[in-house]
C-alpha cells in the first residue's frame, strides 16, 4: 500500500488536525443524512401507517404478478446487457489498441441523451412502420397481426439498452487491469486460448461483472419509463404502480409500503449476491 | 519473448476484414487451431460491432428525426425531410422554458455537489478517521437503490414536513444522488498520489492558498472537472427523482413526459441532438486539457510553460 508512507510522515501533523477530515465531510454527509437516510425513515413510518405490517400483506397480495414480473424482466435485462456488454467491454480493453478511447466513448454516447428521449427513440425503432417490425415481417419472425411495441420483449429490451453502459465500464475497468503477460504465460506453457480466459480473465474480471450486472439490475427493477413508453397493461411493473398512484399532494401507506420492500427485496438480493460471488467490492 | 513480440499492443483497424486472433498464431499450433482462433477473433469483433450498433441506432434515430416533418403531432414515423424543427425551435414555449430550467437546476447542482462530493472524496483519500467505513457506506448506499425508491422517501419527507414541492426540492433531491457520485469519482482519480508535494512546498515557504492553487488544484483538478461534467449530464438526465418531488416545476423531461398523450414534436430531438452535440465538444475539450494539465504535472519544472 503506498499509503503507509505518508501517514508515517504526517502523523503528528495528523494529531494537530484530528478535525480537518470531519469538517470536510461535514456538508455532504449532513446533505445525505437529512434527505436520504431522514426519508428511508419517513418512508418506513409511513408505511405502517393505520394498517401497520398487514399493509405489506395487502400489497404483496395485491400485487403479487408485478412484483415476479417486475425482478423477471430486471433480471432478463440484466442477462441481455452482459450478453451484449460483455463481449464489447472485452473487445475495447484486450483488442481495442489506440481505437480504445473512441470506442469507449461511443460507448457512453448514450448518457448525453436524455434518458426519456434514447427510450422514445426505441418506440421510433420498433413501432409499426418501423424498421425493426418490417425486418421481421419478412423473416416471418412476426405475424401481421402482432406488434412488438406493447409486448415484454419490447420492454425487456429497452431495459436492457438503458443500462447496457453501466454494465460496460465496470467490466472494461477490470478488464483493463489485467496484466497481459499472464494470458502469454498461459499461452505459453500450453494451454488453449478459451482454457486461459476462463482460468484468468474471466475470473479477474469478476469484481467488474459484479459491479455491472448491479448497476444494471438495480435501475431496471426500479424502472417505470420503458413499461411505459414501450410495454402495455400485460407489462405493468412495480415502478409503474407507483408512479401511477402517487399524488402530487397526498399518497396512500401502500405504496410506501410497496416501495419500501422494493428496497428491502433489491438489499437482501445484494448481499446474498455478493456473498456468492465473493466480492465486497461494489464500485 | 517471442510471447511478447506475437501479442501486438496496437490492434489494425477494426473492421470485419481484418481482426485480429486472439493469443495470436502460435509457431506449434496445428493449421486448425490457427483456423478456429482466426474465426473466434472473428466472431468477437464481429458481436462487440454489433452491440456499438445496438448502443448507438436510437443515438442516431434520435438525430435523424430531428430532421424530420411528422404528418401528426407524433414524430414517431418518417415523413419527410424538413429544417422546420431547426429554423423554429421554440414553437413550444412551454417546452422551451423546460429546457431553461433544466440547464438552470443542473448549473446549480453542479456548483453544489462538486463542491460536497470533492470535499467528502479528498477527506477520504488523504485521511484516515474513525468513522470511515460508515461515510463510505452512506456515500454508496444511494447507488444501489433504485432511483423510485430514492424518489419516493425523499417525497414522503417533503409531504410529512409540508414542503411546497418545486425548483428548491428538485435541487435537494439532485444533489443528494450526485454528491455520490462526486466524491467517488474524485476518490478514484487522486488515489494513490503524493500528498507530502504540499508539506514540500509549505518547506519551502509556499503558503496555504499558493500552496492549494499550485499543487492541490493541479492534483484535483481534472477530476473534479471530469466530476463536475458527469454531475452536469446526471442532472439533464434524470427523470424519475426529480419527477417525483417537483411539484408543478417541469424540467425538460418532465414536460416531454407530461405532454407525450397529446404531442411529441420534433423539437424535442432539436433540443437533444445540441445538447448532444455541446456536450461531445466539452468532453473533447476538458480531455484534452486534462492530458496536458497530466503531463504539466508529470515533467520536470511543469507549470512555468504559460
Amino acid at each position: 500500500m503506498a499509503r503507509t508512507a505518508e501517514v508515517d510522515d504526517t502523523a503528528s501533523l495528523r494529531a494537530r488536525h484530528w478535525w480537518v477530515p470531519y469538517a470536510l465531510l461535514a456538508p455532504g454527509a449532513l446533505w445525505l443524512i437529512v434527505f436520504f437516510v431522514v426519508p428511508l425513515f419517513s418512508m418506513g413510518r409511513l408505511s405502517l401507517e393505520d394498517g401497520g405490517l398487514a399493509n405489506y400483506a395487502n400489497v404483496i397480495s395485491d400485487n403479487s404478478t408485478v412484483i415476479v414480473r417486475t425482478f423477471v424482466y430486471a433480471g432478463l435485462a440484466t442477462i441481455i446487457a452482459l450478453a451484449i456488454g460483455y463481449p464489447l467491454a472485452y473487445v475495447i480493453a484486450l483488442k481495442g489498441g489506440r481505437f480504445k478511447t473512441l470506442l469507449l466513448a461511443l460507448v457512453v454516447v448514450p448518457f448525453f441523451v436524455t434518458y426519456l428521449v434514447r427510450t422514445l427513440a426505441w418506440r421510433i425503432l420498433l413501432l409499426e412502420d418501423g424498421p425493426v417490425v418490417g425486418a421481421a415481417r419478412t423473416l416471418g419472425i412476426l405475424g401481421d397481426d402482432q406488434a412488438i411495441v406493447g409486448s415484454p420483449f419490447a420492454v425487456v429490451l429497452a431495459l436492457a439498452y438503458n443500462f447496457l453502459p453501466f454494465m460496460v465500464l465496470p467490466i472494461y475497468v477490470s478488464l483493463e487491469k489485467i496484466d497481459v503477460r499472464l494470458l502469454d504465460a498461459a499461452s505459453d506453457l500450453y494451454s488453449t486460448p478459451w482454457r486461459a480466459f476462463r482460468k484468468i480473465t474471466l475470473l479477474l474480471s469478476l469484481p467488474g461483472v459484479f459491479a455491472g450486472t448491479l448497476l444494471t439490475f438495480i435501475p431496471a427493477a426500479g424502472d417505470f419509463v420503458n413499461a411505459e413508453l414501450l410495454g402495455s397493461e400485460r407489462t405493468v411493473m412495480i415502478g409503474n404502480v407507483i408512479e401511477a398512484n402517487f399524488g402530487k399532494e397526498f399518497f396512500r401507506p401502500e405504496l410506501s409500503a410497496l416501495s419500501f420492500m422494493l428496497m428491502a427485496i433489491i438489499l437482501v438480493g445484494v448481499i446474498v449476491y455478493a456473498r456468492l460471488l465473493g466480492t465486497e467490492e461494489l464500485v | 519473448m517471442t510471447a511478447v513480440v506475437d501479442r501486438p499492443e496496437a490492434v489494425p483497424a477494426a473492421g470485419p476484414e481484418g481482426p485480429d486472433e486472439p493469443g495470436g498464431p502460435r509457431p506449434s499450433a496445428p493449421p486448425s487451431r490457427q483456423w478456429a482462433n482466426k474465426l473466434g477473433g472473428f466472431a468477437l469483433w464481429a458481436w462487440a460491432i454489433a452491440g456499438l450498433i445496438f448502443i448507438l441506432a436510437p443515438i442516431l434515430v434520435t438525430i435523424l428525426f430531428s430532421f424530420n416533418n411528422p404528418a401528426g403531432r407524433y414524430n414517431y414515423t418518417w415523413n419527410e425531410f424538413s429544417l422546420d424543427a431547426w429554423t423554429n425551435p421554440f414553437r413550444y414555449p412551454d417546452l422551451a422554458d423546460a429546457l431553461s430550467l433544466s440547464l438552470r437546476v443542473a448549473a446549480v447542482v453542479t456548483v453544489i455537489s462538486t463542491v460536497l462530493g470533492t470535499l467528502m472524496g479528498l477527506a477520504l483519500v488523504k485521511y484516515r478517521f474513525r468513522a470511515k467505513g460508515i461515510v463510505g457506506g452512506i456515500l454508496i448506499l444511494p447507488l444501489t437503490m433504485p432511483e423510485v425508491v430514492l424518489g419516493f422517501s425523499l417525497l414522503t419527507l417533503f409531504v410529512t414536513v409540508n414542503w411546497t414541492r418545486g425548483f428548491v426540492t428538485i435541487i435537494i433531491a439532485q444533489v443528494m444522488f450526485s454528491i455520490s457520485y462526486v466524491a467517488v469519482t474524485v476518490r478514484a482519480r487522486v488515489r494513490g498520489f503524493d500528498w507530502r508535494l504540499e508539506e514540500a512546498a509549505a518547506d519551502l515557504g509556499a503558503g496555504p492558498w499558493r500552496t492549494f492553487v499550485r499543487i492541490t488544484l493541479p492534483i484535483i483538478g481534472p477530476g473534479v472537472v471530469a466530476a463536475a461534467l458527469l454531475t452536469f449530464a446526471l442532472s439533464l438526465d434524470d427523470f424519475i427523482i426529480t419527477y417525483l418531488n417537483s411539484g408543478l416545476s417541469e424540467t425538460f423531461p418532465i414536460n416531454v413526459w407530461i405532454t407525450k398523450r397529446s404531442r411529441i414534436p420534433p423539437q424535442i430531438n432539436v433540443f437533444t441532438t445540441t445538447l448532444l452535440l455541446v456536450s461531445i465538444l466539452i468532453a473533447v475539450a476538458v480531455l484534452y486539457w486534462s492530458h496536458r494539465q497530466g503531463r504539466k504535472l508529470a515533467a520536470p519544472g511543469g507549470g512555468s510553460d504559460e
